[in-house]
């Protein structure tokens, strides 16, 4: 669509930052409709002493990709029924990646996945698809894929939850979303252990769609019990590669 | 075909179209249905709603207190995020137009909207101009608060909701009953037979198993996400700094509607904003363990514009004032702008626990909505419905002591009613009557002076019959004229309160 503003437009933008200017300003400063006398808050008025105050926590006690970390992960995700595998190191992944996939037929995987990885998957007997930005995979053909395999940005142990930021290894939204189950290597080095650190990862290319997942898709919508899978994945699985 | 499915008479339609309760609609979904109190005393009587809603913020309350437990700086990230929402207003211009430069920067196209037609009239000119007539729509207030869904059939586009609870709202033609769970007045076999009159593609041997009503969802729903063109979304934050939208959901819904249409439109209130990115860290800490009383909610999405060869490839945003503006301008509506909707104040307040959110005639029910709504609609007279809100509390603070970015609820209920106060007084009984209630308003403004006030009224009792006061001596008398003054307890509401439940949600 053709980017342009017409004139209703300008107007609306117009009066309603007239609106809100004058609503800041109040008259002579004082709010306005209040009872003008002993006002049971000042909530909302800003003051000095409102400035952003941080004083939570904005890193966390262990290390990125600690043993106490991979383990909290791994408790949070079972919370979830994530099912986690956990790999000693890069020379056990095909083996773990084959167990993993076993019986599987078809998958698809972004364009710049670990190729020994890929490899290990084909080598499973799964039929690999590749789907790229240039190159895209049509709606028909994700949806009828089994898999999704996938690697990630950056997990966070407290809350469980494993953020997809489109890059070379994690592909388009699309392939993580209609294929039924998905398959995440999470390398050690990418867990920490708080949002505020995961946010400042984030933070050095905050453009880039961001899918924050925490466990298979799920609904609390019947009488608030916790359901998994509605529309999203209704398999995660995540392999938890130790170094 | 006329299925009765026990809904509430006021509005409720007959025989409401397949896959859309549109016709069905209050005019205008801020006031509707009859004052609280009428709507209230009809709810009361209705015991399976008490039995759904009980169950369902009995279950709500415990999981937020486990989780929120667990976190050991939560009150300094509730100070936080008060201290960013008390900037966001104190910025708001130079917030906005930052905002709209990022999203333009980006690709996007930014929109303003003065009022519900204004947003209406732009969203269903925006879904005309790419031929559609069918919309997927990802559950925000702000297109409920607006009525799009009814605008947008009027113009022969059928919105579909893809949340759970928003399809079964919409199924049984109904209104939401609560911020985050709409259908929280409905329980199970309710939903199974909804299901059942209104979906055609159920089994018909569909239980009434959560899984099992989940998954019907799932394929009545499938078909019509794929073929879907245009999506329509609220937004749970937006970041000016960056430009950057973020939904946050549960079931995958919201990722398809961001993810699969050509054409997305958002349509957010002007003071869903943040300053920064960092913010972010504050608000996806708070929000979804205040709300589902989750660690974390499935799925949370950002985007920032359009990026290419992923996701839509035409993005608007429309900036929503209808009400907001005049909210801003008044202390009490500027605080309850700061509510990031999590609903937790619902799911804790025992007015809310038992009359539900349809008393409250107003998409933005519960604790927050008694504030919200008055302010956004601007009503004042005893003939708005809106004007008994803020009476629809007891004024406990359980509210304030969950709400994740600390709004001082009971105390900004009495500031509006102490307004109501002073303009009944300068029409009526200049004097005694206005001694009593300046005395009331200003005992109940403060919850110290408030509970000693509560105690010493146990005096009362020496003058009950039945444990009703009939009648008490001038002024007090205007008052029981018109109704009985229940005797006080043995115990206040605030003591038992703290007694029986205080403990598990305290944060
Ligand atoms: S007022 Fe506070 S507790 Fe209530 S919905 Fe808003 S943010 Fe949540």
């Amino acid at each position: 669509m053709r980017r342009r503003r017409n004139k209703a437009t300008t107007d609306a933008r117009t009066e309603v930052l007239d609106r809100i200017r004058a609503a800041l300003a109040g008259p002579d400063g004082v709010a306005v409709g209040g009872t003008g006398e002993d006002p049971a808050t000042t909530v909302g008025r800003p003051s000095a002493a409102d400035a952003v105050v941080r004083h939570y926590r904005s890193t966390g006690v262990h290390e990125p990709g600690s043993p106490a970390l991979i383990e909290m992960l791994t408790d949070r995700l079972a919370d979830y029924r994530a099912v986690v595998h956990e790999v000693a190191d890069a020379s056990e992944l095909p083996a773990a990646l084959r167990r993993v996939l076993a019986g599987v037929r078809t998958a698809v995987v972004p364009p710049w996945l670990d190729s020994a990885w890929v490899t290990a998957a084909a080598g499973a007997g799964v039929a690999v698809r590749t789907d790229a930005p240039t190159v895209p995979l049509s709606t028909e053909a994700l949806e009828s894929v089994e898999v999704v395999l996938t690697g990630a940005r950056v997990a966070i142990a407290e809350t469980g939850t494993i953020v997809l930021d489109a890059g070379p290894d994690q592909g388009r939204r699309i392939i993580t979303l209609l294929p039924d189950r998905h398959v995440c290597i999470v390398r050690a080095g990418q867990v920490v252990q708080t949002v505020p650190e995961a946010i400042a990862v984030l933070g050095r290319s905050p453009a880039r769609p961001q899918t924050w997942i925490s466990g298979p898709s799920a609904t609390s919508d019947i009488e608030l019990t916790r359901v998994e899978g509605v529309h999203g994945p209704r398999r995660l699985d995540v392999v938890l590669l130790r170094s | 075909m006329s299925v009765d499915l026990g809904m509430p008479g006021v509005w409720a339609p007959k025989g409401a179209a397949q896959t859309s309760g549109h016709g069905a609609h209050p005019a205008d979904p801020l006031r509707w249905g009859p004052t609280f109190p009428e709507a209230a005393a009809e709810a009361l009587g209705d015991r399976q709603l008490r039995r759904n809603l009980a169950r369902a913020t009995s279950t709500i309350r415990g999981k937020r207190a486990a989780v929120v437990g667990e976190v050991t700086d939560w009150e300094e990230l509730r100070d936080a995020g008060r201290a960013i929402k008390t900037r966001v207003m104190a910025e708001l211009p130079e917030l906005l137009l930052q905002l709209e430069e990022q999203v333009t920067a980006r690709g996007g196209t930014v929109h303003w909207a003065r009022d519900a037609a204004e947003a209406n009239r732009i969203v269903a000119d925006l879904v005309k101009a790419t031929g559609e007539t069918e919309v997927v729509k990802v559950k925000s207030m702000a297109t409920q608060e607006i009525g799009l869904n009814e605008a947008l059939a009027e113009e022969g586009i059928e919105a579909v909701e893809t949340d759970l609870a928003e399809l079964i709202v919409q199924l049984a033609g109904d209104m939401p009953s609560h911020i985050l769970v709409p259908a929280i007045h409905r329980s199970r076999a309710e939903i199974r037979e909804i299901f059942l009159a209104r979906m055609d593609d159920v089994p018909r041997e569909l239980s009434d198993a959560p899984a099992e009503l989940a998954e019907a969802a799932r394929l009545h729903l499938r078909r019509t996400f794929l073929r879907a063109k245009v999506a329509i979304s609220g937004a749970n934050f937006a970041v000016a700094e960056t430009g950057t939208l973020a939904v946050v959901e549960s079931e995958g819904n919201g990722r398809m509607c961001l993810t699969l249409p050509e054409t997305l439109i958002t349509v957010m209130g002007i003071e869903k904003l943040v300053p920064t990115w960092r913010d972010l860290e504050v608000f996806l800490q708070l929000l979804p363990r205040s709300s589902t009383g989750e660690r974390m909610n499935p799925y949370t999405s950002m985007w920032t514009g359009v990026t290419k060869g992923d996701g839509p490839q035409a993005f608007h945003l429309v900036l929503l004032d209808n009400g907001r503006t005049r909210a801003l301008a008044d202390d009490v509506g500027r605080a309850a702008l700061h509510c990031i909707r999590c609903s937790a104040c619902l799911n804790v307040c025992p007015v809310y626990e038992r009359v539900g959110g349809h008393a409250y005639g107003s998409v933005y029910p519960g604790p927050i909505g008694a504030i919200l709504t008055p302010q956004l609609t601007g009503a004042a007279g005893h003939g708005d419905p809106g004007s008994s809100l803020p009476y629809a509390s007891t004024l406990c603070g359980a509210c304030y002591d969950v709400c994740p970015v600390k709004i001082d609820i009971p105390a900004l209920l009495v500031d509006l009613r102490a307004r109501q106060v002073d303009g009944d007084r300068r029409r009526i009984l200049p004097g005694a009557w206005d001694v009593a209630m300046r005395g009331a308003s200003w005992a109940m403004s403060s919850a110290k002076r408030f509970a000693p006030a509560a105690r010493s009224a146990r005096l009362g009792r020496l003058l009950a019959r039945d444990g009703k006061i009939r009648s008490v001596p001038f002024p007090g008398s205007l008052w029981t004229r018109s109704r009985d003054l229940p005797a006080p307890p043995e115990e206040t509401f605030r003591d038992w309160w703290s007694r029986t439940r205080g403990d598990g949600d305290e944060a």
